[in-house]
């Protein structure tokens, strides 16, 4: 059963240096908060995983805390480039950073194999490109019709967070608008935390909602506006001018650094 | 009215999907285009977004796939896994639109990196949903900018298959695929064939009498200026 605690609490307690942590959200309910709690508790030598490694983890790769991502798309979406991420790739600042990467369908197919207790996923993909020598997957063939296929590794991360927009005090979790892989994550992780907008007495169930019953989940916190700038549907908006910003901020290093020191590092969880 | 090089690439785009079921999008160009071609061409195109919103009907271009009008407007809101097992991977989409930094003479795309993938010039942010789109969807047509740059004899890192891709729309012209090599087939009005030549990395094809891209019309030119004004 979900704890309810403080996002301090639940960071702590679920979080440790060198974990395989996702913080997902495809392009929605990003944990924007969690992820900062994260660097506030000085967390390092961590695996970060995410499909669309966007600004919250250019932030988390550009202060050090990673030494490993795992993604299939690292960029800053409608802007450009990940500037943050790319000084750590192209020049080890401010260190080397190793890279493992897929596509979106191999990843979504990896959380699925990790959500569904499989040891990996089937997929067409991959043949055909330079990805496949370049990461973890292995060529099977059908053994019912003989056709050749891919396999890609179930994905189980130490800790698997992601943002919704309401739980229950029970920690039940519902959210709507774009599910992205939130569900799967949940169910792939070893521990998990979700951040919630609000806690209510009652979930009222929405068509198209996506409940997370709270006896899968470790603990649920609540963050309102725990997203920002990305966004939680029907709740908060998208603040697409800051993603714009934030090219220029990441740009440079000594911008960035304190740009983070004055609003990630130094702030208090909410 | 007269048009940029841009509009009428864009133009050129939204013409492509004329009686199409269904076409696939990223943010940027493609997605103008698409807009475009349901504001002008096909009001009942079917635009799918990797975010998982399937039917979306934006107002606006969203700045990403993600943006919160297209949830709001889509016929079906899906997940990850869902879009790329149920409706991608059948061939459930009949057109993808789709970018890249290099295109090479088979039409296969790099967005991975530039240089050495040890010790990259640039890192690129990688494939995202492309390589399983491209094979997924059974027409696939390239948007991307004419310069040597990107139209190169060869692809530091090939991140998508041009197996299925059936045209290349650039801001001079188009290139189709003729006996499994890209070979120029129009030109925009105004571009010459020499120029295209020089904006592209390898030995250009060229298609006997390439055909001349029409003019955008007023009504497309007006269309999608304003559809860039909202």
């Amino acid at each position: 059963m979900a704890e309810v605690l403080s996002l301090t609490e639940a960071v702590a307690g679920l979080v440790r240096d060198g974990d395989s942590v996702a913080l997902e959200g495809f392009t929605h309910l990003i944990p924007f908060a969690a992820g900062h709690e994260v660097l506030r508790q000085g967390r390092t030598e961590l695996e970060l995983i995410r499909m669309t490694p966007d600004v919250l983890y250019d932030q988390m790769v550009g202060v050090g805390a990673a030494r490993k991502l795992v993604f299939s798309y690292a960029g800053n979406p409608g802007v450009g480039s990940l500037h943050r991420v790319r000084d750590a790739v192209e020049h080890a600042w401010p260190r080397a950073i190793a890279l493992e990467e897929h596509s979106h369908a191999g990843m979504a197919k990896r959380y699925a194999a990790g959500a569904s207790g499989l040891p990996c996923a089937l997929m067409r993909g991959y043949i055909g490109t330079d990805l496949e020598s370049r990461t973890r997957v292995e060529r099977v063939r059908c053994p019912f019709t003989g056709e050749e296929l891919v396999a890609v590794p179930a994905l189980n991360p130490d800790v698997g967070i992601v943002h919704a927009q309401e739980a229950d005090r029970a920690g039940n979790v519902q959210l709507w608008g774009i599910p992205g892989v939130q569900k799967e994550v949940v169910l792939a992780a070893s521990r998990s935390l979700v951040t919630v907008e609000r806690i209510v007495d009652e979930l009222e169930l929405r068509p198209g909602g996506v409940i997370i019953p709270g006896w899968v989940i470790d603990a649920v916190a609540e963050a309102p506006g725990g997203s920002r700038p990305s966004y939680a549907h029907g709740l908060t908006e998208r603040d697409n001018a800051f993603y714009r910003e934030w090219d220029a901020i990441s740009r440079d290093r000594e911008r960035f650094t304190a740009w983070m020191d004055e609003h990630v590092l130094s702030g208090v969880a909410t | 009215m007269s048009a940029g090089p841009g509009e009428v690439q864009t133009v050129a785009a939204a013409r492509a999907l004329r009686g199409k079921r269904s076409v696939f999008i990223g943010v940027g160009r493609p997605s103008t285009a698409a807009i475009l071609a349901r504001m002008v061409h096909n009001p009942d195109l079917v635009l799918f977004y990797e975010s998982g919103t399937i039917g979306a009907k934006p107002f606006r271009v969203p700045l990403s796939i993600g943006d919160g009008e297209l949830a709001e407007t889509a016929d079906a809101v899906v997940s990850v896994v869902e879009m790329f097992d149920y409706w991608i991977g059948p061939g459930r989409v009949q057109v993808a639109f789709l970018g890249a930094a290099q295109v090479d003479r088979h039409a296969n795309l790099n967005s991975t990196v530039i240089g050495d993938y040890e010790q990259p010039k640039t890192r690129l942010p990688g494939a995202g949903g492309a390589p399983e789109i491209a094979l997924g969807c059974p027409e696939v047509v390239v948007i991307a900018p004419h310069s040597p740059r990107t139209f190169v004899g060869q692809l530091d890192f090939r991140t998508t298959s041009g197996r299925h891709t059936t045209a290349v729309i650039t801001d001079l012209g188009v290139l189709e695929p003729r006996d499994g090599e890209l070979t120029l087939t129009a030109l925009h009005p105004g571009v010459t064939v020499d120029e295209v030549r020089a904006a592209t990395g390898w030995e250009l094809r060229v298609a006997d009498e390439p055909a001349v891209t029409p003019e955008p019309t007023d009504e497309e030119l007006s269309a999608l200026r304003e559809l860039m004004g909202r």
